[in-house]
């Protein structure tokens, strides 16, 4: 698998990553080339083996439906960049 | 298949598909241990989980997953007792985590159906792709400030089910049937309150167009639908949209829009182009979530009786009809309600009561049927007082609306109101009697062979009586003196 400029580009508008011009072919360089690493792991035949999500072998841990927690708005806004009363503020962006 | 968009170049069929985002009934969230309950101050349901605070760990809540396959089993789907979460990654301000935790290629329920009917007596099965379980986003304020959107956080990590059916849907009101139906299921379940109003249950609709016999076309999909009325009318302009752009030997382009009721019409949100790249991959903080069987037979084996089930049943057990009995139970509060009326006495007769004179109490009370003024026990004993013949069925309304201004006991009503009906034949004579002689003409007449006039003595003896006396009694003495 290789990477061409216009996808580096993309990828970097996914990740919200600002990339000169200049910076794309370098980018592009470096990633492909850790593709490629992993790319060799193509070489291992997997046909009918299940996708492994983890080395664990432990399922989910579940919790009772218990409120346990939340009420701590003054310490969580306290965090925040920015706030107007009860909120959080964002530049505004409608969708 | 009834509906279809005539064209210039021929006959169109619509194919719609539905996502409903039904939120699940828990007290906290799906991975935090915040509360659910709806209208809180803002930001004070929220868990540093919720606010995706660097370092915290999302811990499944029980409840949420038993939600989940108690909806799958009444929707008569495939529990899948090995499922996993994913994240899907979008960036918005309603998000903090920048990725929802959702499940992707291995949801919890797979396949299943939903028996719909529509308006002419048509069942339909509508086929269910999948339910998945997923966290809800935040609420995000444009109103409040002219550069600043605002954030609550509430909501943010609330359990949602996402219900997705197979492109089966043909017509509008097919899409009204599934959701109305779906919505019972849910109810019943007691998995989601289904108040579309208050966005516990909100639809995204799939539309496409085709010509009888193709392959499908180009599909966009409405956001955000957020009431069955709606949902129709959005498929009926953005199908009469696409059938005007192919027609005019355009291209329908893949793309998210939305529907705006007060112009009648769905404009684009956003176009392929811009389309979301979710970049699922599956959460490391969570392991895969493997059931138990043991578990999904419990949880099937405490199932409550499901609507089309309880339908059934009223039929065979109350001698109902089908209609009847789909009104009967559209609601678990009304079922209960009417089984409590109807069980051990004449079902019919309790049917015709709920659904008439209840019904129209209700309506003009303004209340529902949690809060009738009559109890079902309370119409069930003066129902009990028509059968032992203590009233007949016309001082029953009166009795019944009495019950309905003062909450009284039948009993107490009817004695308060000397109701009683009269069954000494005695007294009934003496009105005949009363009544024979004021209308002497008339009885003439009838032994002359105007037959007709029976009713109007039956009429002018009950009149006599107040209304109190035995019909079948008036009838039988009636008939004897007349004709003697």
């Amino acid at each position: 698998m290789s990477l061409d400029l216009a996808t580096t580009r993309r990828i970097a508008k996914l990740a919200r990553i600002g990339l000169e011009d200049n910076e794309l072919e370098a980018t592009r360089q470096k990633l492909n080339g850790i593709l490629g690493w992993i790319d060799q792991l193509a070489e291992v035949d997997v046909t009918g083996v299940p996708p492994m999500v983890g080395t664990e072998t432990e399922t989910l841990r579940q919790r009772e439906d218990k409120v346990t927690d939340g009420n701590c708005r003054d310490a969580l806004l306290a965090c925040a960049p920015e706030t107007s009363g009860p909120f959080y503020t964002v530049p505004k962006v409608v969708e | 298949m009834s509906y279809t968009i005539e064209g210039r170049t021929g006959t169109w069929e619509i194919v719609v598909g539905l996502e409903v985002h039904a939120q699940v009934i828990s007290h906290s969230k799906l991975f935090s241990g915040a509360s659910t309950t709806f209208g809180g101050d803002p930001n004070t349901q929220v868990s540093l989980v919720d606010a995706a605070f660097p370092g915290m760990l999302p811990v499944i809540n029980h409840e949420c997953v038993a939600q989940a396959i108690r909806t799958g089993l009444g929707l008569k789907a495939q529990i899948n007792l090995n499922s996993r979460f994913d994240r899907k990654n979008y960036f918005y301000a309603d998000l903090p985590q920048g990725y929802q935790i959702s499940q992707f290629e291995y949801p919890i329920v797979g396949k299943g159906t939903i028996s719909i009917e529509l308006q002419n007596g048509d069942v339909r099965e509508i086929g269910v792709t999948r339910l998945h379980l997923e966290q809800d986003a935040g609420k995000l304020l444009h109103d409040q400030d002219p550069t600043k959107s605002f954030v609550d956080l509430n909501r943010s990590g609330v359990a949602l089910m996402e219900i997705v059916s197979e492109p089966d849907i043909r017509e509008p009101e097919e899409a009204g049937a599934y959701l109305r139906k779906l919505r019972q299921i849910l109810r019943y379940l007691g998995t989601c309150d289904g108040n579309m109003e208050e966005g516990s249950m909100r639809a995204d609709v799939n539309v496409s167009v085709r010509k009888a016999g193709e392959p499908f076309r180009t599909r966009c999909e409405i956001k955000n639908v957020n009431s069955i009325r709606f949902v129709m009318q959005a498929i009926e302009v953005e199908a009469a949209r696409q059938v005007e752009i192919w027609e005019n030997g355009g291209e329908v382009d893949q793309e998210t829009r939305l529907f705006d009721p007060s112009r009648g019409e769905t404009r684009t949100m956003r176009s392929k182009e811009d389309a979301h790249d979710y970049r699922y991959f599956p959460d490391p903080d969570l392991l895969p979530l493997v059931l138990e069987q043991a578990w999904v037979d419990e949880l099937a084996a405490q199932l409550p009786e499901l609507p089309d089930a309880k339908r059934a049943r009223f039929q065979a057990e109350y001698g109902i009809a089908f209609y009847d009995a789909g009104v009967l139970v559209a609601e678990q509060a009304v079922a209960d309600y009417y089984e409590t009326v109807a069980r051990g006495r004449d079902g019919k007769l309790a049917a015709t009561w709920v659904m008439g004179d209840l019904f129209a109490a209700l309506n003009r009370t303004g209340n529902s049927i949690e809060t009738s003024p009559v109890s079902a026990e309370a119409l069930g004993k003066m129902l009990d007082l028509i059968a032992d013949k203590t009233i007949n069925g016309k001082i029953a309304k009166e009795v019944f609306e009495d019950m309905v201004e003062t909450g009284e006991s039948p009993d107490a009503i009817v004695e308060k109101k000397g109701l009683r009906q009269v069954t000494d034949t005695g007294v009934i004579d003496a009105a005949i009697s009363a009544i024979l002689d004021k209308h002497a003409d008339k009885l003439a007449e009838y032994r002359s062979g105007k037959d007709k006039l029976f009713g109007f003595f039956v009429g002018q003896v009950m009149k006599e009586t107040k209304g109190k006396a035995n019909p079948a009694l008036v009838n039988e003495a009636l008939k004897a003196r007349l004709d003697a």
